[in-house]
């Protein structure tokens, strides 16, 4: 386990020092100078290197790298450009309804996800499997936005059953918060289930296919005790890949979901900043998601050595 | 070739169809392929043919038909400055679907160049996928709005943001074919008669490998097009002067109360592209893949 993990562990760093890169290099792109972006036509030479220098932009593209990567590494994303506060605080800050947001919308996402691809396999080319398949492929081509308004329109405007959009703190009241998030995770969660239902059903059906399954059957264990206890419990285990993968779906959605259910995310956040040209807080968001995704897919990997015994590295 | 008489050629050509008896013969296999060719075939030609079919600009303002809904002169409804949606989505598939073709041509194109360096040689391969895989590191949107923060909203950053963002997938594709493809008997067989490594590249390990990557390519359409719809959503796209679906959804975002034909609309024509792309890569994969085909 421990060569593994460490060998895990050292395979991570090239893949985050290429994010890192990129994520500085961003600044880098812009056509033109960002001083002179950030200070607009009328400003003078003058004040434009004096920012310049503020922001180092002055130095070799490797010292800046270093000296950024050296603070971020310590947590220090530097200051927003717009409010002048720490982008690490900001971000924090903005942290919570994306939490929130991604949970229940990987709840909807699994509790729609499994019992459909578990059906589908069960009831393999009948009319159920047609009808889950067909849901995963509507899924995969619904943009979460889209399905957001019109859940609006739906929930909201017609029926007048659940807020068409803001945010509620879980500490006003769990019940309430959640009343508030429900349609956006549904908006995120349904999309993304689409890649469980498939998966699901593959899984289960190889599974099935299994000599142990046969054996079960063949020595009388009722059809309901052959799926729940002996094939779907082993055919659970290669879902949590796609659980891992969905993660950076979702977050992704989740930048487009924020904004059309006006939850002050860190999507928000990041369209904001984009919006106000806000370097520091657009990089300091998009190194945090991609390092968080890139730990939880090994977090995933890991998870398996725990649930499955027969896993040894 | 002194052999190639009229009735070797017919003989040939009966034993190898053409482009248009390999597409029946897909479409034979799962009928639903069809479906998805046709509606990609009708997104094309509803685009191409917008002048045509609509009598109105997508552009110019007609206050005084503001927020009608769907009715025989404006089958889709008319958004807040009395712009018939129907005119605007049309228009709008004009761009998606260039935004489309070109970020596949672009990631296609980079992701061949990649994955063939990485599969003809091991020292590339170490250093690319290494930066291939950091590239995946990103969820997609994200880094595209990143890359649009910096260089700007235009159509051609959306295109080179989406293509940057989607060049790995090709490049893992290609590289994994090539893997396989050079240990094949008949590419030994190409060295051992004396053929350049350009050619056996070209003629033997691109061929073999182009299967797999029409597949991905076809889902990097339908991924595009998304991509491009979630940023000019999010108003860091294509700029808002220009009719895109994702702008125009944005739009009608104001008046869902009064008017959310404005945004159902060109979303189901996002619906129906993807899904046609969708259908399409289903069946071409399930085509081409010959592991899959005697299954």
């Amino acid at each position: 386990m421990l060569p593994y993990l460490t060998g895990r562990l050292l395979a991570l760093v090239p893949v985050l020092l290429v994010v890192a890169v990129v994520v500085f290099l961003l600044i880098h792109l812009t056509p033109g100078d960002p001083a002179r972006v950030l200070l607009g036509q009328d400003a003078t030479p003058e004040q434009v290197q004096t920012l310049r220098h503020a922001l180092g932009l002055d130095r070799p593209l490797v010292a800046q790298f270093v000296l950024w990567l050296g603070r971020a590494l310590r947590g220090d994303l530097g200051l927003s450009f717009f409010q002048h506060v720490p982008v690490t605080g900001d971000i924090l800050q903005h942290s919570t309804p994306t939490i929130m947001l991604s949970l229940m919308a990987i709840s909807v996402a699994l509790l729609i996800g499994i019992p459909a691809g578990v059906i589908s396999a069960i009831f393999r080319n009948s009319w159920l499997d047609q009808g889950s398949l067909a849901l995963a492929m509507l899924g995969a081509a619904v943009p979460s936005f889209w399905l957001g308004l019109s859940l609006i329109v739906l929930f909201a405007v017609n029926l007048g059953w659940l807020p068409s959009s803001g945010y509620r703190a879980p500490a006003e009241g769990l019940g309430v918060s959640l009343r508030y998030l429900l349609l956006p995770a549904l908006a995120l969660g349904l999309p993304n289930s689409s890649l469980i239902i498939r998966f699901t059903r593959s899984s289960l059906l190889d599974v099935v296919a299994n000599d142990y399954i046969r054996t079960a059957r063949a020595k009388g264990v009722g059809e309901r005790t052959v799926i729940f206890h002996h094939a779907l419990r082993n055919a659970l285990v290669p879902i949590l890949t796609v659980v891992g993968l969905t993660f950076a779906a979702l977050m992704g959605g989740a930048v487009v979901t924020e904004t059309v259910f006006s939850l002050p995310g860190i999507g928000q956040l990041v369209v904001s900043s984009v919006l106000r040209r806000d370097y520091p807080v657009i990089q300091g968001v998009i190194l945090m998601v991609a390092t968080l995704y890139v730990l939880i897919n090994l977090l995933v990997d890991l998870l398996y050595f725990l649930i499955d015994p027969r896993v040894k590295y | 070739m002194a052999q190639e008489t009229p009735a070797f050629r017919r003989i040939v050509r009966g034993a190898r169809p053409g482009a248009g008896g390999l597409f029946w013969r897909m479409v034979r296999r799962r009928r639903i392929t069809g479906v998805g060719a046709a509606l990609i075939f009708a997104a094309v030609a509803g685009a191409a043919a917008a002048p045509l079919l609509t009598p109105y600009d997508p552009v110019a303002l007609n206050v005084p038909d503001r927020l009608l809904g769907p009715g025989r002169a404006h089958p889709f409804g008319t958004d807040e400055f009395g712009r018939d949606i129907l005119s605007r989505t049309l228009y709008g598939a004009r761009l998606s679907l260039l935004v489309g073709a070109l970020v596949t041509l672009l990631a296609t194109g980079a992701g061949i160049v990649v994955g063939l360096a990485s599969g003809a040689s091991p020292r590339a391969d170490r250093v690319l996928m290494r930066i291939m895989d950091g590239i995946m590191a990103f969820p997609d949107v994200l880094l595209a709005i990143g890359l649009m923060a910096s260089l700007g909203p235009s159509v051609r950053n959306v295109i080179l943001s989406l293509g940057f963002v989607y060049t790995p997938r090709i490049a893992r594709v290609v590289r994994a074919a090539v893997l396989v493809v050079v240990r094949q008997e008949y590419v030994e067989a190409a060295r051992a008669v004396g053929a350049s490594g350009a050619r056996i590249l070209a003629r033997h390990v691109l061929i073999n490998c182009a299967s797999p990557v029409i597949v991905q390519a076809t889902f990097i359409t339908a991924y595009a097009m998304l991509g491009e719809a979630a940023l000019s959503f999010l108003g860091v796209g294509v700029p808002p002067t220009i009719p895109t679906w994702g702008g125009i959804i944005s739009a009608g975002q104001v008046y869902l109360r009064q008017a959310a034909w404005i945004s159902i609309f060109p979303g189901m024509a996002i619906i129906l592209s993807v899904l046609a792309l969708n259908l399409l890569g289903d069946g071409l994969r399930d085509f081409l893949d010959p592991r899959l085909r005697h299954a």
